[in-house]
């Protein structure tokens, strides 16, 4: 039963996903080779769109990888359920959580162990952002089948407008990842990649 | 009702005009919420915003909650929490809806060949920003490393990573006797 698995996979990462809405692309990365829902390539796709429409980006990955799941089983129908599904299910625990206490939210932010623990939570998320990177670029720059020469193995291209796109968002900060997506989208056309 | 409906719909517009992350939402909210509809005060956002941080689950969707809670105690929460996530719902699922159709077209999957690129830029600049405010010592820097080294040749939920960079922190705050 997808639904019941997009719950629970869903409700995990809405308990354990820490520090932003890309935080949960570790997640994803995990869903993506556990299940047949989605591609890494999907996922990036995915990552793409979400960062370019309304709403929170965290949540936009939760729709559209919930509606993956439930089109995958069950038809754009099926997709609709499972997008809401997956959405719900993310926000539900820290719903839970604030129900119960939110009168104790403000100790909780100041208490020493949780200080402690958000000291070695911080680090360990950061590194899983960090590896969920690696797995997308893996199936972004390296180019799959055949190839004659050494230089053939990785995207010259692609990359290119990568290194592009990162110095830009680090140089300028006014730049918002909607520009970056709709330059590299023309971008893409143009150079036909 | 009317109440409810009130936030559901301020929190849905907010949620619209929120693309690409958290931090375009904080302005929002101050001008919205404090400013023109007085259900909170500028500093009782700045506190919610670092509350929902440490919350698990998503920074926007926390604070708006809080948000809620604080004008309508538990059906403002609600409220609040089904506004901040309508908009997704419906730009999301039409999108997703209809993608594989557009999929078809050579100049889409060349454009989504570059978009790619960019997300992949905009991951790696995540994780800069989390590394500057987040490891600023020599153990943070090893569990990063640790974590990184392990999860790319291990395949393990993050689940466990998160939960051992945790323990971590507490041992180590103990150990060092600034707890």
């Amino acid at each position: 039963m997808v639904y019941l698995i997009l719950l629970f996979e869903f409700f995990k990462i809405g308990l354990f996903a820490i520090g932003g809405g890309l935080a949960t692309v570790p997640f994803l990365t995990e869903l993506a080779n556990k299940y047949d829902w989605f591609t890494r390539e999907e996922l990036t796709n995915m990552i793409g769109i979400s960062e370019s429409t309304p709403g929170p980006i965290g949540i936009n990955m939760a729709t559209y990888a919930g509606f993956m799941a439930g089109s995958a089983e069950h038809g754009s129908a099926g997709g609709v359920i499972g997008g809401v599904t997956a959405t719900v299910a993310l926000v539900l625990p820290s719903f839970i959580i604030m129900l119960f206490l939110v009168r104790a939210l403000s100790a909780f932010k100041d208490n020493k162990h949780v200080r402690s623990a958000f000291y070695g939570l911080r680090p360990a998320a950061a590194a899983l952002v960090a590896s969920a990177a690696i797995a997308i670029a893996s199936v972004t720059f390296i180019n799959a089948g055949e190839f004659t020469r050494y230089f053939e193995y990785v995207d010259i291209k692609t990359f290119a407008l990568f290194a592009v796109c990162l110095v830009l968002s680090i140089s300028l900060k006014k730049i918002q990842p909607l520009h970056l997506i709709a330059a590299a989208a023309v971008t893409g056309i143009v150079f036909s990649m | 009702m009317k109440d409810f409906f009130s936030i559901f719909i301020n929190f849905a517009m907010i949620g619209t005009l929120t693309i690409g992350g958290g931090y375009t939402m904080l302005p929002l909210l101050q001008k919205t919420v404090a400013d023109k509809l007085r259900w909170v005060t500028e500093e009782e956002i700045t506190d919610f915003y670092a509350i929902a941080q440490c919350l698990p689950g998503i920074i926007a969707v926390n604070t708006a909650m809080l948000i809620g809670h604080r004008h309508k105690k538990i059906p403002g929460m609600v409220a609040a929490a089904l506004g901040i996530i309508f908009p997704s719902l419906i730009f999301i699922l039409a999108i997703a809806i209809f993608i594989n159709r557009f999929m078809e077209y050579e100049i889409v999957r060349s454009a989504f060949n570059g978009i790619r690129a960019a997300v992949i830029a905009i991951v790696v600049h995540a994780v800069i920003r989390m590394l500057q405010s987040g490891v600023k010592d020599f153990f943070a820097a090893a569990i990063f490393v640790t974590v990184l080294a392990v999860f790319i040749f291990f395949s393990v939920s993050p689940v466990w990573p998160l939960l051992t960079g945790a323990a971590c922190g507490i041992a180590l705050k103990k150990i060092k006797r600034e707890v």
